[in-house]
């Protein structure tokens, strides 16, 4: 049970729910322009803005150091983040469990053994196949992993069309430990080079991001993103139990495909265009329902909007760190959000006692 | 002669005006190096470390992570990458952005070692002749020395973090070195570095055991590898062959490979 209902506060949480909506808007907004003007190259967006403003050519380097490697950073590194972190909102609701993420549904490990999958054996595919896709070998092998470990979970968990949410749960840590166990096949199997490959993928990283890359991805994760806002309702009834939603008029089985098929969408996307970047689902959503309360309509955009932020925020430090070379983002993300997370279980223990 | 012919070769190569050059791959260092290029490098890789005058630069991280404004930051007007550099999305970038980016593939052979200096060079805009000619004399030098050494099994050892062996099989820089200082590695049923078990230690029964000088978990000392209990049982323990060299200068495959596998040849006669 999420028993993050909390003691002491009560009545209308509305107000002060649209309250911290609106500082996580200001938020994002600012770690937005910050991360355009952030960067080991030192070129100022506005110096750029300027020439163009007065009509002078924009040098080639500018250009792509803005628009070719910033602004699709920036705009990976929210979606990533508003992905993960809404995933991981929709999951705690879904499975009533504090500590379920994006992971659960087997999206992460299935993603990331189609990257394993592909970073040791891919040279063994046809050479025209590997010509096609170049570069985006990687994230494709990772989100066909997730879709099809979601799928096959998904399968085995429903019965007679009604999915059993703790089938599902179990399952999906049978089907982690499978993939960890086809992971090490590879590993073992893998070059020192490849080897090299698989730890910083699984560190995550933006520095891949393109547009290229993302015009496959962005449209999976904004479909997913404005797909989720209806499922709050069903959400909400959710959390007193399937029998009590389904007379409260919720249709339970409909509400929870929708939101694994969301989850996984969202998830395998992200995964395949950042690697394994942990810590966002769960962290995000519980930092909400401390601020703001666990209603899921005012919880699932306010996750969106913080995980991204936070996405942005921590890639700004990762590639500036230690310039000119660049930090795994998953190592930012849980450096920093470890200590301030278990800070502030420390300082609300009464309120997240389980 | 050789002074016109270098000038020849200046005024014929228009990338002359290349003096901000980043290099990634340890082995492509040297090589900038021994050509006296060094004072063209504005940035290297968190590999290169010989000669030491590139611990000064800035580092643009690991090779198979560089990132693309950490390298466009230093506003380079070249990059010499080895082939493993990446990941391939930075490489794409950063070609995007109209920096010359030349990739050298070379193989850990005698040939490869020529091939990677004539590379460099090429990009450099430099005449390889002097050093691919000392080089060559080295590799000579280094085939008379071949012929007339035994030819002992040798067991590389590339780690041995907690106990367990991880050594070099086919088709690596290993077995490169091993092969010029005419020694044969005792492993050939697999390719690249893999763990070891304690019985095919055993049964691999090699003559010598070559190691890199390092610290730390990864690096045992005599006493324990006689103490291990399959290293212990092996002819190259129990007759105290066991070599260590320095790993950038033994798997390097730059301009002092011919040195390194004198070097070897000689540490091997023990």
């Amino acid at each position: 049970m999420v028993a993050l209902t909390p003691p002491v506060p009560s009545g209308d949480r509305a107000p002060r729910a649209q309250k911290v909506t609106l500082a996580l808007v200001a938020l994002l907004l600012a770690a937005g322009v910050a991360s355009l003007a952030v960067g080991a190259a030192g070129v100022s967006p506005w110096a750029v803005l300027g020439d163009w403003l007065a009509g002078e050519a924009i040098g080639l380097r500018e250009r792509v150091i803005l628009f070719d490697i910033r602004l699709p950073r920036l705009v990976t590194g929210a979606l990533v983040g508003a992905s993960l972190a809404v995933a991981g909102a929709v999951m705690q609701g879904l499975f009533r469990n504090p500590l379920a993420d994006p992971g659960i549904v087997g999206v992460s490990a299935g993603a990331s053994l189609g990257a394993v999958l592909v970073i040791v054996l891919g040279g063994l595919l046809p050479a025209g196949l590997l010509a096609l896709a170049g570069s985006h070998l990687v994230p494709i092998g990772a989100f066909l992993g997730g879709w099809a470990s979601t799928l096959l979970l998904y399968r085995i968990s429903t019965r007679a069309g009604r999915t059993s949410v703790a089938t599902m749960l179990l399952a999906g840590i049978a089907m982690a430990a499978l993939a960890g166990a086809g992971m090490g096949v590879l590993i073992f199997l893998a070059d020192d080079a490849q080897l090299r490959d698989l730890t910083f993928w699984n560190m995550g990283s933006l520095a891949g991001s393109s547009w290229t890359r993302l015009a496959a991805a962005a449209p999976v994760m904004i479909l997913g993103l404005l797909a989720v806002p209806f499922m709050a309702r069903a959400l909400n009834a959710l959390s007193l139990g399937e029998a009590t939603a389904m007379h409260l008029g919720i249709r339970v089985e409909r509400a929870k495909r929708l939101a694994i098929l969301a989850v996984a969408a969202m998830t395998g996307a992200a995964v395949a265009v950042s690697g394994g970047i942990g810590f966002v689902g769960i962290v995000v959503p519980h930092l909400l329902r401390l601020a703001m309360g666990p209603d899921h309509r005012f919880l699932l955009p306010a996750a969106g909007l913080l995980g991204a932020a936070l996405l942005i925020g921590a890639d700004m430090v990762a590639r500036t760190i230690a310039a000119p070379a660049e930090l795994p983002i998953g190592i930012v993300t849980a450096l920093a959000g470890g200590p301030f997370f278990l800070w502030i279980l420390l300082r609300k223990r009464g309120l997240v006692d389980l | 002669m050789r002074g016109l012919l270098v000038v020849a070769a200046l005024a014929a190569t228009p990338t002359l005006a290349q003096d901000r050059v980043v290099v990634a791959g340890s082995a492509l260092c040297e090589v900038v190096a021994a050509l006296g290029q060094v004072d063209r490098v504005v940035g290297r890789d968190t590999t290169c470390l010989y000669p030491e005058v590139f611990a000064e630069l800035p580092d643009v991280g690991y090779l198979r992570a560089l990132s693309p404004e950490g390298l466009l930051s230093l506003d380079p007007d070249l990059i010499l990458a080895d082939v493993d550099a990446g990941p391939p999305a930075t490489m794409d970038l950063v070609a995007a952005s109209a920096v010359p980016v030349v990739r050298i593939a070379a193989d850990f052979t005698e040939a490869g070692v020529i091939a990677r200096i004539e590379g460099v060079a090429g990009a450099l805009g430099v005449d390889p002749a002097p050093l691919v000619g000392s080089v060559t004399e080295g590799f000579a030098t280094l085939a008379e020395a071949r012929a007339a050494a035994e030819s002992p099994r040798v067991l590389f050892i590339l780690s041995a973090a907690g106990g367990r062996v991880m050594a070099a099989g086919q088709g690596t820089a290993a077995q490169g070195i091993l092969t010029l200082a005419g020694a044969q590695n005792v492993l050939d049923g697999f390719e690249g570095y893999r763990p070891l078990t304690d019985e095919a230690i055993a049964a691999a029964a090699p003559d010598a055991i070559l190691m890199m000088d390092r610290s730390g978990d990864h690096a045992l000392d005599d006493a324990a590898i006689l103490a291990h209990p399959a290293l212990g049982l092996t002819p190259a323990a129990q007759n105290g062959r066991i070599v260590r060299m320095d790993g950038a200068l033994l798997l390097g495959f730059g301009p002092r490979t011919p040195e390194a596998a004198l070097a070897l040849i000689r540490a091997l006669e023990g």
